[in-house]
This record gives structure tokens, C-alpha cells and sequence, in this order.
């Protein structure tokens, strides 16, 4: 079981439980504002963007070049973003911090 | 070669120079093919503009047929934005349960009729009725409007042999006015009275600007919808072993419907228009020139898509341009998704399998390239699972 902690854009702080699937799913299932999932998580609609805070980037690791090039035309998009469709829930998530991009 | 297939024309271009060319009424247009390609182009709205003279950047030209701009569709940004967020929640009401519950009534309905058949036209008799009555849900309007929609055939624009029919296009934007003035006479909860009642930047939406939001949504969602329908139709006959799969992992439909998406690429292509001298794939694009976002291609590029003729039903990366990309991206796409989703659900359930008797394609003319896109008419027998 890991916690995951979301931030969004008006600072509503909500830390949720997932033990499998992605994190948009986590988000999604738990309402958080922001996260759409609109593609199901597939990486193809960029509606589950987040910036991972800084300290935590280690437990998400690298985005995919996939990813990387769906970010790079994401205006709001910074070195600490992350489509969350593309993070799979792990005990090494624990603790995670995300901020839900606007 | 299986009647479902739709070969990707685009290949050896893509390849080899990244661009096509077409003559579109003396306008010509550059297509674009490859996926990076179209995403940086789509996300460059201040050099390639939607924003230009209505119906431009639509391939086929639309600008000899119509004077309304479809909004958000032909705004760039910031203005853009702006109409974005008074449609974008409307628009977004497919996820509402209450929504998808009526939905799924309806395909569960339109499901059982054909299987009580012996023989179905998928087109007229299934696909086009299913998109009818299903954006009676997206307008909130009657379902029995859905009726008049029927009746006006499978294209709001095109005839049979004729790619531009403005007499058809008529019908449709008197219709529009006609309902525009009904809404203003009778206000409801149906999307015309709410767009009527919306501001945009403390101004509300005048008669024009309703009317150019209606026409997007009337035409953006029937050729595309009707085809994506009709060719998961012709997927499923070909592959039986889809229908099963489905039914046995129903938590797969989600990346089902994104794949089948991606594969059939509805919508070809998107113009815009360029707004400074440029280049596009070390080709000279000049100003006031168009050039096209070729989805299909685009979902067929070997450098990002693993088989990419092929339908791997649960794709798990799929960062296809079905849809579109950046701020234009299709308006549409949840009721559009939600459709699927539901369809390939009430399939799965109740159809073992699909046999075509007849098929028709629908092959459009690019000049460079000819894509087939669908199906002009599809013939089947749908048999049940119990």
C-alpha cells in the first residue's frame, strides 16, 4: 500500500491509498480536480499532468520518450512533469508528492 | 486482405519526404504525415492558423458553402480559450452517470433491433441512427429530433459522388436558425438555450456565434462518429476473438476503444493555414498556403507505433492524434469515447459473432493518396450469444 498525496491547483490537499494500477486511475477514482484520464491512460490526451515535487522525482523515476515528447508541447509542462497515466502504483511510491498541473 | 482493413496509403511518403500534396479546389494543401510533425504543427497555432476565412480549413474547402464560423473550431487563441471554457463542461456531461446510463439504454436497444434481423446496412440502419439519437443526449434535446437527423442521410454535406452539396449544408444551417429561434422563444435545457444564456468575455453569445458552435456539433460528430461505428462493425466480424476477449476482460474496453480509434483515424486530416513564410519537412510553405494535419498517417508512424497496422487491443502506450492535438483537440471526444466504450460493452455481451453479407468502401480522394476510410454501405447478419 502506498500514499499518495495530490495537490491541486486551488491547494486542496487530498492523500489517497492505491495498491495497483496507474496513479491518473488512483486520481480519477478519488475525484481529484484536475485529472481527467480522458484517454483511459494510454498516454494519448495529456489530462493527467503533474509536477512531482522535487524531493519525491526519485520515487516516480524518468518519463518515457513517449511521454517526454507529449510534455514537450504541454505549455505548462517543467522538468518535474509527469503524465500520471504513466506511473504504475508500487510500495516504492510511498509518501509521493504531486501538484496537479493547471 | 479482410473486409476491416484499412490499408495506411501514407507510408512510403511519410518515409521518404514527410509530406503529401493535394489540390483542393485551386487551394492546394500540404499534408503533413509524420506524428511529431503534426503535434508541433497543431501546438503552432500563431504560424499555422484555424483562425483564417470560414470553411478554409476544412479539406474539401468549405468556403464556397459557408459563411459561419464554427466556434471554438475556427478561433485561435486567446480567443480561442475563451469560447473553450463556456462549451468545455457542457461537453464533458457524457461522464455523468445519469448520462451514460440513457446511453446505454439506447445502444442497448439499437443493438437488440439488429439482432433480431436477418439482415442489417450497418450505415443507414444502425451507425447512423446509434449518432442520432445518441447527440439527441449531448444536446438535450427530444429523442424524437433524432428522427429528422435520420432522415437527412448519412452526410450533412455530402452526396453520393458529390464531395460538397451546399443545398445539403442548407439544410442544416436552416434548421440551426430555426432551433436558434425556438430557443429564444422557448428557453429549455437543451444546449442552444444554454449557449444563448453564456458570456463570453461579459458579452453574451450573439445568434451567429450559437449558431457557429451547433454547426460544429452537428457536422464534427456524424461522418466520424457513423464511420468509427461502422468499421468496429466490419473489426468484429473479422475478429470474433475481439468479441470474446472483450467479453472475458471488459477492463481491457478503455484501451480497446483507443486502439480501434487510433486504427480507423475518422477523420483524415485537419487544414490549417500558414501565417509567415515557413518550412514544413525542409519544404517551403508559403504564407496564405494551407497545409493538413494527417491524423491517419500520423497513427500509422512506425517511429512511435509498435505494429502500427495492426489492432493490438489492449495497446497499453497510445498517444495517438485520433482526436486531434493541443487546443483544437476534438470537443466531442468524450461523447465520442463514451459511445465506444458503450458499444463495445453491449457487443461484447449480446453478439457472438458478425457475418458480412455485402461491403461497400469508402475511399476518399487525397489526389496523392487514396484512403479508404469506411464504408459507403456495410450488409450483416448479427448473430446472438445465447
Amino acid at each position: 500500500m502506498a500514499k499518495i498525496t495530490f495537490i491541486t491547483t486551488d491547494e486542496a490537499q487530498i492523500t489517497v491509498e492505491g495498491d495497483s494500477g496507474s496513479l491518473m486511475e488512483l486520481a480519477v477514482q478519488n475525484s481529484v480536480q484536475g485529472i481527467d484520464g480522458d484517454c483511459g491512460g494510454v498516454c494519448s490526451c495529456a489530462t493527467c499532468h503533474v509536477y512531482v515535487e522535487p524531493e519525491h522525482v526519485e520515487k516516480t523515476g524518468e518519463a518515457s520518450e513517449i511521454e517526454k515528447d507529449m510534455l514537450e508541447l504541454d505549455d505548462n509542462a517543467n522538468e518535474y512533469s509527469r503524465l500520471c497515466c504513466q506511473i504504475e502504483i508500487s510500495d516504492q511510491l510511498d509518501g509521493v508528492i504531486l501538484r496537479v498541473a493547471p | 486482405m479482410k473486409r476491416s482493413e484499412l490499408p495506411d496509403p501514407f507510408e512510403q511518403a511519410r518515409v521518404e519526404t514527410g509530406f503529401g500534396e493535394m489540390n483542393d479546389q485551386n487551394d492546394p494543401v500540404t499534408m503533413l504525415l509524420r506524428l511529431k510533425d503534426v503535434r508541433k504543427t497543431a501546438h503552432n497555432w500563431k504560424t499555422f492558423q484555424s483562425g483564417a476565412e470560414p470553411g478554409r480549413i476544412v479539406v474539401p474547402s468549405e468556403v464556397n458553402i459557408r459563411d459561419t464560423r464554427q466556434i471554438p473550431f475556427e478561433v485561435d487563441p486567446p480567443m480561442h480559450g475563451e469560447y473553450r471554457k463556456v462549451v468545455e463542461p457542457w461537453f464533458k456531461r457524457p461522464l455523468e452517470e445519469a448520462y451514460q446510463a440513457k446511453l446505454k439504454q439506447q445502444i442497448n436497444d439499437i443493438v437488440d433491433e439488429v439482432l433480431a434481423k436477418d439482415s442489417v446496412e450497418v450505415v443507414s440502419d444502425f451507425s447512423l441512427k446509434l449518432q442520432s439519437r445518441a447527440l439527441t443526449l449531448l444536446l438535450n434535446t427530444p429523442y424524437e429530433e433524432s428522427d429528422v437527423w435520420i432522415g437527412w442521410g448519412t452526410h450533412v454535406f455530402r452526396s453520393e459522388g458529390v464531395a460538397l452539396d451546399g443545398d445539403k449544408a442548407n439544410i442544416l444551417y436552416d434548421y440551426i436558425d430555426a432551433e436558434i429561434d425556438r430557443a429564444i422563444e422557448n428557453p429549455t435545457n437543451d444546449l442552444y438555450s444554454v449557449l444563448l444564456n453564456s458570456e463570453v468575455n461579459g458579452k453574451k453569445l450573439t445568434k451567429e456565434e450559437v449558431k457557429g458552435v451547433m454547426i460544429l456539433t452537428f457536422a464534427g460528430g456524424r461522418d466520424t462518429v457513423i464511420n468509427a461505428v461502422t468499421n468496429s462493425i466490419a473489426y468484429f466480424a473479422d475478429h470474433p476473438e475481439s468479441l470474446s476477449r472483450l467479453q472475458q476482460a471488459p477492463e481491457i474496453t478503455g484501451k480497446a476503444v483507443e486502439e480501434l480509434i487510433r486504427y480507423f483515424s475518422p477523420l483524415t486530416h485537419m487544414g490549417r493555414v500558414v501565417t509567415e513564410d515557413t518550412q514544413v519537412c525542409e519544404h517551403a510553405a508559403k504564407a496564405d498556403s494551407r497545409v493538413s494535419l494527417c491524423w491517419a498517417s500520423a497513427n500509422r508512424d512506425g517511429n512511435v507505433f509498435d505494429k502500427p497496422n495492426e489492432v493490438v487491443l489492449d495497446r497499453k502506450v497510445n498517444p495517438h492524434v485520433a482526436f486531434g492535438f493541443s487546443h483544437h483537440n476534438c470537443l466531442g471526444a468524450t461523447h465520442a469515447r463514451q459511445i465506444m466504450h458503450i458499444l463495445l460493452m453491449t457487443l461484447a455481451q449480446k453478439v457472438k459473432s458478425i457475418e458480412i453479407l455485402d461491403a461497400k468502401d469508402n475511399v476518399e480522394d487525397l489526389d496523392q493518396f487514396q484512403r479508404k476510410v469506411g464504408f459507403d454501405s456495410l450488409t450483416v447478419k448479427f448473430n446472438p450469444s445465447i
